[in-house]
Order: structure tokens, then C-alpha cells, then sequence
């Protein structure tokens, strides 16, 4: 394993794109934050700008204008750049898939590294899915 | 060739990034704790700077040339600072004359690296960033310089490193008088102003202008500004001891003054809530100052 890789899966910096949710996923991630869970002990902050980031946490259900706005800002992001979908809404649109405002999936728009369901998920499983991300990008090399 | 291994190894480049990135972890570590957390291991910020050697850079349109030089500039004025402080202390003989002027103009460019950088951008929220940082560069140069020309009073008019340490270590570190203790405190606090650390880094805000003037920078050019801050909170506090307290110059001693001011600063940074930028000049220019001059004043009575 290389040493930008290694580098790379110790030191994620995620930018929150919420693309029109209910904010208890939002909510949820703050969580993450906070001295119980506490995620900067695995080297993941929270980036203000996207040019920073190396993971997009995406949460909710993606509109007609929301769908363009995460189209951009993943093509601003400096490569290698993931992308986590947090929330059921995020990774399967659930109730919200026969709704009229809804034209697409996040997976439609950018290409999805890890799905993490719940609604909201639990910071725990949060946490489990990103160490199943950090295996999958050192797997696959 | 002695020079080009000052200048990139042992005080200068490799020895400063070391200290810098290791107390960068220090201020990281302590905010974690004050807020009960745990905080990131060791490595953490070295592992950053790595990552984001691997990272795209994606330089926006329109950009000029001075978007990718500018973050160079800074890291090479303020290597030579850290290059100077270090052979000071190593032996105080032997510093050129004046170099205290050099390294107060040294200590400048960084801060202007970053307007020059952000402006290049042409990002709107950068743009605010730099505007800010000009102002808060004009806002603490001026209690800083009154505070260092109470320390060059003190040590009867000499305007080096070399003659200043000389004196303190004849005569008493110039914290214990009077006026050398307001002129630290005031000298801490444009050191915080400096550092872009809490109460005053406008600049860069991440809540109201997103990143301020770093909003467009990615991989390679990041990751020397980040180096270029972490160098600075190895350099400030330096230079703080060399001014106010280097009357004891031994390792031990100097790692504890070092640590001593870095905490100051921490707790600083991690107790005040960010202020605004007119709040910022009018502190710097009023009560601030006003201490610069008394200082100053107290200064020449000797006391």
C-alpha cells in the first residue's frame, strides 16, 4: 500500500452537502463531532470549503435545483474524491421516489462510495460504514 | 554551504516544520481536551500535509500566476525568520546588526503571501478574506512595533537579536520590569493576530466566509500554507522568549518557556468567541495601543 493512499484513508476531511433534507442526518453527523464520538481522533474534520475535501457527505433526497448543485460540487472537488450517502433518502429516495419535485437518486448524479441507511442513522453506524470505506479504498488499491 | 543547512535543515526548514507541525498537534490536542474530546494522535498534522501532497490541484479559472506563487513566497520569508531566530539563540554573538528590523519585515510577508493568493482567486468569499487580513495586518502591526521599541529601549537602543539576548542575560529577562511585562502581554496578543488564531481570525471565519482566503487552494498549494502556519506557531513563540524572557537559554528551559507560551496562547484561542473586524481595529488601535505607549514611556523612565 502506498503512502498517499495510507495518508488519504487517515486523514479524511468530509464537506456536508445537503441536498434538501429533513436535517436529522445533519444532526446526526454534528453528533460525530461531539466528545462522545468524536471523530478528529481518526482525522476526520469537517472542511468549510470543497476545494479541502475528500469525502462529500450527501444527505437527502436531491431536487431539481439540488440535483445541479451537487453535480458542481463534485466536479469542483480535488480528486480522489468520495462520496458517502448518508440517510435512506440519500440512498434509496425511499417514500420520496414517485414524488413529483424528485427526478433522481444521489447514485444518478455522482458516483457513491459507501451507503450508510437509517433514518437518521446512529453515529455508530456511521462510523462502521466509513471504516468500510477506508477497507474498500485500500483493497482496492 | 553552512548557510544553505541553516537555511534547510537544522534551525531552517526541516527542524521548523518538525516543531511547527508538532506543536500545531499540541494546540489541536489541547482544544480537544478542553472540550472534552480526545483530540487526533500525534502524526495527525504530518499525515494532512502528506495527504494533501497526493491531492488534485485545481487552479480556478482566470487564476493568475501569483494564485500558485504566492504560498511559496510566504513559506520561504518565513523559513529565513525561523532560520535567523534559531541561529541567534545558537550563539548570540555572532547575529548581524539590525537583524530585528529584518525579521519584524520577514514576519509581514506571510500575511501578504495570503492577500496576494486570495485576490488571485477571484472568489468573492476570498476576496472579503484578504480585505480582512489587510486590515487586521494594519490593525496589530502597530501595538506590536511599540511593543518591540519598548524591548529595544530596554536594552539600551540595540536593534539585533544578538545585543537584546546579550543584555537580558547580563541584566534580567525583560518580562520581570514593569514595562516589559505590558509589552508581552501586548506582543501575545498581535502574536494570536498573527497566527490568525481565535479572537481574531477574521480571515478566515469558517462559519461566515466558508474558508476566507484559503476557499480556492487545493493539494500542493494547501498543504505550504498549512505548513507556512504551522512554521509560524513554532516562530512566534520564539521569537516572544528571544524578546521578553531569554535570560535562561538552556534546551530544558527553552522547550518550557516555548510550551509556556504556546499554552497562553491555546487558552486564548480556545476561551473567546471570534470578533469582528471593526472590533478588532478598534481594539488594536485603542486600548492596545494606548499599552504600547505607556509601555513605551515607562520604558524610558527605566522602569
Amino acid at each position: 500500500m502506498n503512502l498517499k493512499l495510507k495518508a488519504l484513508t487517515k486523514s479524511i476531511w468530509v464537506f456536508h452537502a445537503a441536498c434538501s433534507p429533513c436535517n436529522n442526518c445533519d444532526i446526526e453527523i454534528l453528533d460525530l463531532l461531539t466528545p462522545r464520538h468524536d471523530v478528529e481522533r481518526f482525522g476526520i474534520t469537517l472542511a468549510g470549503s470543497v476545494r479541502h475535501a475528500d469525502a462529500l457527505l450527501v444527505t437527502g433526497v436531491p431536487n431539481y435545483k439540488t440535483k445541479e448543485r451537487l453535480k458542481k460540487l463534485y466536479s469542483q472537488a480535488p480528486q480522489p474524491c468520495l462520496v458517502i450517502a448518508i440517510g435512506s433518502c440519500a440512498c434509496g429516495r425511499v417514500m420520496f421516489r414517485d414524488s413529483y419535485n424528485s427526478p433522481c437518486a444521489v447514485d444518478e448524479i455522482v458516483p457513491v462510495s459507501v451507503y450508510i441507511p437509517g433514518c437518521p442513522p446512529k453515529p455508530e453506524a456511521m462510523i462502521a460504514g466509513i471504516a468500510k470505506l477506508i477497507e474498500k479504498v485500500k483493497g482496492k488499491k | 554551504m553552512k548557510i544553505l543547512f541553516n537555511y534547510l535543515i537544522f534551525p531552517g526548514f526541516l527542524f521548523s516544520a518538525f516543531a511547527g507541525l508538532l506543536s500545531s498537534w499540541i494546540d489541536r490536542k489541547v482544544t480537544a481536551r478542553i472540550q472534552w474530546r480526545t483530540g487526533p494522535p500525534w502524526y495527525q498534522n504530518f499525515i494532512d500535509i502528506i495527504k494533501l501532497f497526493g491531492k488534485e490541484t485545481i487552479v480556478p479559472e482566470g487564476a493568475k500566476l501569483t494564485f500558485l506563487l504566492s504560498p511559496f513566497l510566504g513559506i520561504l520569508s518565513l523559513v529565513l525568520v525561523s532560520t535567523i531566530l534559531g541561529k541567534a539563540l545558537q550563539s548570540p554573538l555572532e547575529s548581524f546588526a539590525a537583524d530585528l528590523i529584518v525579521v519584524l519585515y520577514l514576519l509581514m510577508i506571510p500575511g501578504i503571501s495570503l492577500i496576494v493568493g486570495a485576490f488571485a482567486s477571484r472568489n468573492p468569499l476570498a476576496s472579503i478574506g484578504a480585505s480582512r487580513e489587510m486590515k487586521l495586518i494594519l490593525a496589530y502591526e502597530l501595538p506590536f512595533i511599540l511593543s518591540v521599541i519598548t524591548v529595544v529601549i530596554k536594552s539600551a537602543g540595540a536593534i539585533g537579536l544578538g545585543p537584546i539576548i546579550n543584555h537580558q542575560i547580563n541584566s534580567g529577562s525583560n518580562i520581570a520590569s514593569l514595562s516589559g511585562a505590558l509589552a508581552f502581554i501586548i506582543a501575545i496578543l498581535c502574536a494570536q493576530a498573527k497566527l490568525g488564531f481565535v479572537p481574531f481570525d477574521v480571515s478566515e471565519a469558517e462559519q461566515e466566509i466558508v474558508a476566507g482566503v484559503l476557499i480556492e487552494y487545493s493539494g500542493l498549494p494547501l498543504a505550504v500554507f498549512r505548513l507556512t502556519k504551522a512554521i509560524l506557531v513554532y516562530t512566534m513563540p520564539l521569537l516572544l522568549i528571544i524578546l521578553f524572557w531569554a535570560k535562561d537559554l538552556s534546551i530544558a528551559a527553552l522547550i518550557g518557556k516555548y510550551v509556556a507560551i504556546l499554552a497562553m496562547i491555546i487558552l486564548i484561542k480556545n476561551t473567546n468567541p471570534r470578533l469582528r473586524i471593526d472590533q478588532i481595529l478598534r481594539f488594536f488601535w485603542g486600548p492596545l495601543a494606548a499599552c504600547g505607549i505607556i509601555a513605551v514611556i515607562l520604558a524610558s523612565f527605566g522602569l
